[in-house]
């Protein structure tokens, strides 16, 4: 297991290399430069600017130094706001999208199953509809029109919330909820699905014939057998909950990330556009090599092969 | 020999879309203490139906109990809850199932699949199961016990998935254990095997054993008795002596007659014309008569009660009652019911009589 990790370690800093590289390629093919929104700017002054930054310099030059600062950990300064490292800015901006995201999957996904199990046990009765109805809806309502919906009830209504902005804890109440609705619903209708499927499955029969109690069927026989589709999907969900919602974090006016990197689009902001993408690459390698392990603690029959010994 | 089991008139259908499949039509049977009954037919005649829910493990609310009495130690089983079934599944009843590739738990190990059951029945610690299991392993002839328990599903061979379903349904020593075909998905080899440990484990347990199979060279092997059932319903019952050398209902001999004998070659080899009936519309008098070449006209009017063969034989058809014409079983079956008697190949004699 460890030197399997090591080796998918290693691919990952190879894939991390290659998507730094095409990144920086990408970046310098693009039309503009940072400095084409101030047409204010002489040409001597934006000469300047350019030296100053190292924009002058041979493309392979400027492509050794990136990736140097890179192994640093250095992502270069922002061109946008000036002498602020990237490094800095990500880190100021990450924590809030982090945090809320984290919320969102964790406690979606759990209340996700709860619900798809829900639905799965009393199938065809009142429960599997409404749980139903519930995830269609979850996946289907916009979420800004439900985190509308929730600043206009619990925040201007009853006032058991703040409207918007980052604070403590009650501040991610909101957004968080806004956020957990996508994949709740999502984990919501595969479990129902799985469940369905697992709970017809001969092996539960056995289970049953056993004389355990149908909750022990459920949740120690089903359950872990109906998770495998499920992890497969939260992989991709949690890539982009962690790195933040755009419209969530307007609408709440949090300081995320989500928000930072989309002006730094519209500015052509070369050192913060290429840390994030960086940035995201990593945490989806990460993702999917949690996923991949993941899947082996709950499904044997893949467990990586010298695992055992 | 005490009655274990006494199952009455039991009557079992499914509601479906397109209607009520009448899956069990009235079937009564008995097993008693220590006996091994089979039960034949082709597929789809009820044989599961029947034996599962005498664990009431069928589906619900689709399948439903139209009438009858399941009598286990004279207690009907029919009106218990699911939890009071629970106290009985896997304690005094258990069952092995047909396909041991699929039977299994694939994400949970093996070891932990056999304590479950001596946890929740015999109060025992996780400690103290865990030495039972590995014993239990052994009983069913899987060497390395204790390391076996820690392993997957996957990690083992369909013959010795089918030893752990066995030790599983061993576990609290049953009094009845319901065998669902448990050798047909393995091959011919493994057969044997899992069979003669099927037969030492009741040599040891003493327990009874109702062994489903649609094979009737299983059955010599292994059965005191032999209910042969056709469309949900059991058209002839008697010793497994007396469904060999002297069966009385033309679906048994269709049964004999289609089954593989040790000096023949295929060309001996009959099968029965057509196909079972479909249970959404069971017909009129006689399910058989359509199949059946010595179906006489009341047949397809009227249904044949039991007719009294011996003590322990009964089949239900027509051709015993007094007015019916004489007739013989087909040469290929009688070829096949002297060659029983004469060689004793396919009975169980042998072993079982000499002690
Ligand atoms: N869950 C179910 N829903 C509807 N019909 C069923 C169900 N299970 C079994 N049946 C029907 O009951 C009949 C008997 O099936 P079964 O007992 O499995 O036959 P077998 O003798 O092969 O074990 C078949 O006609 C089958 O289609
Ligand atoms: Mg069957």
């Amino acid at each position: 297991m460890a030197r399997y990790i090591a080796k998918r370690l290693f691919y990952m800093f190879v894939a991390l290399f290659i998507i730094a590289s095409v990144s920086f390629f990408l970046m310098k093919m693009l039309p503009g430069s940072p400095l084409s929104a101030q047409d204010k700017l002489s040409d001597e002054q934006q000469e300047i600017v350019l030296e100053k930054y190292g924009l002058n310099d041979p493309l392979p030059v400027q492509y050794v130094r990136y990736l140097g600062n890179i192994v640093k950990g250095d992502l270069g300064i922002s061109f946008q706001f000036s002498n602020t490292p990237v490094t800095k800015i990500i880190q100021d901006r990450i924590g809030p999208s982090m945090q809320l995201g984290f919320q969102a999957l964790v406690v979606g996904t759990i209340l996700g199953v709860l619900l798809g199990m829900i639905a799965a046990i009393f199938h065809n009765g009142f429960l599997d509809y409404s749980s139903t109805l519930l995830a269609v809806l979850g996946t289907s309502i916009p979420s800004f029109v439900f985190a509308g919906l929730l600043q206009w009830v619990f925040a201007v209504e009853l006032g058991w919330f703040p409207v918007a902005f980052w604070g403590g804890f009650e501040y991610t109440v909101l957004p968080t909820i806004a956020l957990m609705i996508f994949p709740m619903a999502t984990a919501a209708r595969f479990i129902r699905t799985e469940m369905l499927e697992v709970l017809g499955s001969d092996f539960i029969t056995t289970a049953r014939a056993k004389g355990i109690t149908e909750y022990a069927v459920v949740f120690k026989h089903g359950l872990r057998n109906s998770l495998i589709p499920l992890i497969t999907v939260i992989g991709p969900m949690a890539i982009s909950l962690l790195t933040g919602s755009l419209v969530i974090e307007q609408i709440f006016a949090i300081p995320g990330i989500g928000e930072q990197f989309v002006n730094s689009i519209m500015v052509n902001d070369y050192p913060t556009i290429m840390g994030m993408t960086l940035l995201i690459a990593f945490l989806f390698i990460l993702i999917v090599l949690v996923v991949d392990i993941l899947y082996g603690f709950i499904d044997p029959r893949i467990r990586i092969s010298g695992g055992e010994k | 020999m005490s009655k274990l089991l006494e199952v009455k008139d039991l009557a079992i259908s499914f509601n479906t879309f397109s209607g009520e499949v009448q899956a069990v039509r009235g079937v009564s049977f008995d097993v008693a203490k220590g006996e091994t009954l089979a039960i034949v037919g082709e597929s789809g005649s009820g044989k599961s139906v029947t034996t599962k829910s005498l664990m009431r493990l069928l589906p619900t609310p689709q399948s439903v109990i139209k009438r009858g009495q399941i009598l286990f130690e004279g207690e009907d089983l029919v009106n218990k809850t699911d939890k009071e079934m629970q106290k009985i599944r896997g304690k005094d009843i258990s069952m092995i199932f047909q396909d041991p590739m699929t039977s299994l738990n694939p994400t949970m190990k093996i070891g932990n699949q056999i304590m479950e059951g001596l946890i929740k029945h015999q109060n025992m610690s996780r400690s103290e199961a865990r030495p039972k299991a590995a014993e239990l392993l052994k009983q069913v002839g899987i060497p390395h016990a204790e390391k076996r328990l820690h392993q997957y599903p996957h990690q083992f061979s369909g013959g010795m998935r089918q030893r752990v379903v066995i030790a599983m349904a061993l576990a609290c020593n049953p009094k009845l254990l319901i065998a669902d075909e448990p050798t047909t998905a393995l091959d011919v080899t493994i057969q044997a095997q899992i069979l003669e440990l099927m037969k030492d484990v009741q040599k040891e347990t003493g327990s009874s054993i109702i062994f489903i199979t649609h094979d009737l060279g299983v059955v010599a092997n292994i059965a005191d008795r032999v209910a042969v059932m056709y469309a949900g319903k059991i058209v002839e019952i008697g010793t497994t002596e007396e469904i060999f050398y002297n069966p009385q209902h033309p679906y048994t001999w269709g049964l004999l007659g289609s089954m593989p004998t040790l000096d023949d070659t295929d060309e001996h080899l009959m099968s029965i014309p057509g196909s079972p009936p479909d249970m959404l519309n069971p017909p009129k008098g006689d399910a058989f008569a359509p199949r059946n070449s010595y179906a006489l006209k009341i047949d397809t009017e009227l249904e044949p009660p039991m007719f009294k063969v011996s003590d322990t034989h009964y089949a239900a058809t027509w051709l015993l009652h007094e007015n019916a014409p004489k007739v013989e079983p087909p040469a290929e079956v009688k070829r096949r019911m002297a060659g029983f008697s004469k060689t004793g190949e396919f009975l169980k004699g042998e072993e079982g009589e000499d002690q």
